[in-house]
């Protein structure tokens, strides 16, 4: 009885655990997918009802919106170069606690896990003041900054984690076979350090794209103002009805490029996020 | 680790030399020039801004009256603790680290336990647990908002015992109901995913024993599995009852604060970017950073968790 009990649970959970994670995905697509006649009338339900569909046309107007365009151009920017600076500054920091011994290793890793727990929103003032007193308020730079600073914990210690599983005698065998230390590096330690930073980038990714706090306080227009922003302030012609059926397709489309991203590296996301937690 | 140990016999020089040899003298400052980079961003980023925020307190400063700025001591910290808004505030946000916490806890677990078993659809489970991850927090917030929601949303008519035009965003209790899900909804995952790892180094010879001496499923949980992943539940707990402790974008888009659902990261924000009172909305930031010490320092102590654990280096 144990084996098919537990074989019974084990297949009931999995359909769970699938149920939880998608349901919410599919009904913000079935909402996406609701006209907004029949939403200001009120449709309630899953499915959008008989003659309430509406087709791709929420799609459209939302795609059409300027500042909404604006918001993913924004986003899409601020988030890869964020990502990709901070990955390199990372990279730096991971090699040195991975591979070298030095004095003030323990400052480096208490700092980053103290940040990595800070209270986001209490940074919020004075970086509005400032960012107001270097004229970088509302531009690309006063995002991409904080950022940085708030994903290289996460970094660091997922490159880390990594770099310390890497064989680095390779290295030194390549050397010996006769390669030039270019060549050892760029042959041998690349190829073993590429996936471990590659996970970090997804991973810093997905933090600046899920920014809120520094999205709304330190931007006041489409200069800057990224997707969830520019979601949260987003109120359509009626500023007393909110458009959730609008909404839900303007959330779908911010969705995209992280369902992307999620589908085809799952196994280094889940490597990253644990690695930096649990010794593995 | 040091596979080259260089002996650096030319090199010793009459020099004073107190940091030992020089190879190690180099890896010294190369490793500096590596890290420096990245301190420095973090620091300017956080360290400057609260002792900025720390020496703003202690003014009254509005910036819709810039030039009014007065020196007034400690008084903005007087006022934010005698109101009774930042200690509601405070506890709606210490209940909500509490519950979602605890329920995730729970069902991270079954989570965790299920993908350690399952052998069908491995791949696509273990995909579509990401996706409420690496879901923007505001969309969760507005799917969770729209399904609660009693003209366009499905919860009514799924749920038995709610009406079919309740209005979970009318009263408060409902109201932090629904914020709670989308918090817990989003958040599971990870938890599971951290308590899976930890799942993972529970050795299996050890199960194996505890069921030949005729251990039960529940003794096996309590006596084996649970104490070998304790370092993986703690820092799981640690770290997302920091990260539930700032919660602020789910209220901002779900109630804005209405019904008295407001935390103190929405306080927070409400002072200085709102209102623009820097000076007190300042003093809020230190204490919220200083309450999210005391939570972290209380955890520690309490579960006893080892931070060498957290970050892997003693």
């Amino acid at each position: 009885m144990n084996k098919l009990t537990s074989r019974i649970g084990t297949v009931v959970g999995g359909i769970l655990i699938l149920v939880w994670c998608l349901l919410p995905v599919a009904w913000i697509m079935s909402l996406s997918f609701k006209s907004q006649e029949a939403v200001t009338n009120g449709s309630p339900g899953f499915f959008p009802s008989d003659g309430g569909g509406a087709g791709w046309s929420n799609y459209k107007d939302v795609l059409q919106d300027d500042q909404f365009r604006r918001s993913i151009i924004n986003s899409i920017g601020i988030s890869l170069i964020a990502t990709i600076l901070s990955v390199i500054f990372a990279t730096l920091a991971a090699y040195a606690i991975a591979r070298l011994e030095f004095v003030g290793k323990k400052f480096v890793l208490t700092t980053a896990l103290v940040i990595a727990m800070f209270p986001v929103v209490s940074l919020v003032g004075p970086l509005f003041d400032m960012w107001r007193t270097f004229g970088i308020y509302d531009t690309w730079p006063g995002l991409i900054i904080p950022y940085m600073s708030f994903t290289l914990p996460l970094a660091i210690w997922t490159l880390s984690a990594f770099f310390r599983e890497i064989p680095w005698e390779m290295e030194q065998a390549a050397q010996v076979d006769g390669a030039t230390s270019w060549q050892a590096f760029r042959k041998v330690i690349v190829p073993l350090a590429a996936p471990g930073v590659f996970t970090a980038a997804i991973l810093t990714f997905f933090f600046a794209w899920n920014d809120f706090v520094f999205g709304i306080s330190l931007t006041s227009t489409e200069n800057a103002r990224p997707i969830p922003a520019a979601l949260s302030f987003f109120v359509g012609a009626d500023p007393f009805n909110r458009p959730a059926s609008l909404l839900a397709a303007g959330a779908v489309v911010a969705t995209v490029p992280i369902v992307i991203i999620v589908l085809f590296f799952q196994r280094k996301i889940v490597a990253g996020l644990t690695a930096g937690a649990v010794k593995g | 680790m040091s596979t080259h140990v260089q002996t650096a016999t030319k090199a010793t020089r009459k020099a004073p030399k107190r940091r030992g040899t020089d190879r190690s003298r180099a890896e010294n400052s190369l490793a500096r020039k590596l890290v420096a980079p990245a301190i420095v961003l973090m620091l300017v980023v956080t360290a400057f801004p609260m002792l900025r925020a720390l020496y703003l307190s202690l003014f009254d400063y509005s910036l819709t009256a810039p030039d009014d700025r007065e020196f007034v001591g400690l008084s903005n910290y007087w006022t934010a603790l005698s109101d009774s808004l930042f200690w509601r505030d405070t506890s709606n946000t210490v209940m909500i680290m509490i519950v979602t916490v605890a329920v995730e806890l729970v069902i991270g677990f079954g989570f965790a336990m299920v993908m350690h078993k399952v052998i069908f659809a491995r791949g696509t489970i273990r995909t579509s647990i990401l996706i409420p991850y690496g879901v923007i927090t505001v969309v969760s917030g507005f799917a969770w908002q729209f399904a609660f929601s009693n003209t366009n949303g499905f919860v009514n008519s799924w749920l038995p015992f709610a009406g079919d035009d309740f209005n979970w965003f009318g009263q408060y209790s409902s109201s932090m109901v629904a914020i709670m899900a989308s918090e817990i909804w989003k958040t599971t995952p990870f938890m599971s995913l951290l308590l899976l790892a930890g799942l993972a180094q529970v050795s299996d010879d050890m199960l194996e024993a505890a069921k030949v001496d005729g251990a039960t499923w529940w003794q096996r949980l309590y006596k084996v599995i649970l104490p070998n992943m304790r370092a993986a539940i703690m820092v799981a707990v640690l770290f997302r009852a920091l990260d539930a402790y700032r919660i602020f974008d789910n209220i901002f888009v779900m109630t804005a604060g209405a019904n008295g659902t407001e935390s103190i990261s929405f306080l927070t924000y409400r002072q200085v970017i709102e209102q623009f009172q820097l000076g007190i909305g300042s003093a809020l930031s230190v204490l919220l950073f200083l309450s999210v010490l005391v939570v972290a320092f209380v955890i520690v102590k309490v579960f006893r968790v080892n931070l060498a654990d957290a970050r892997q280096e003693g």
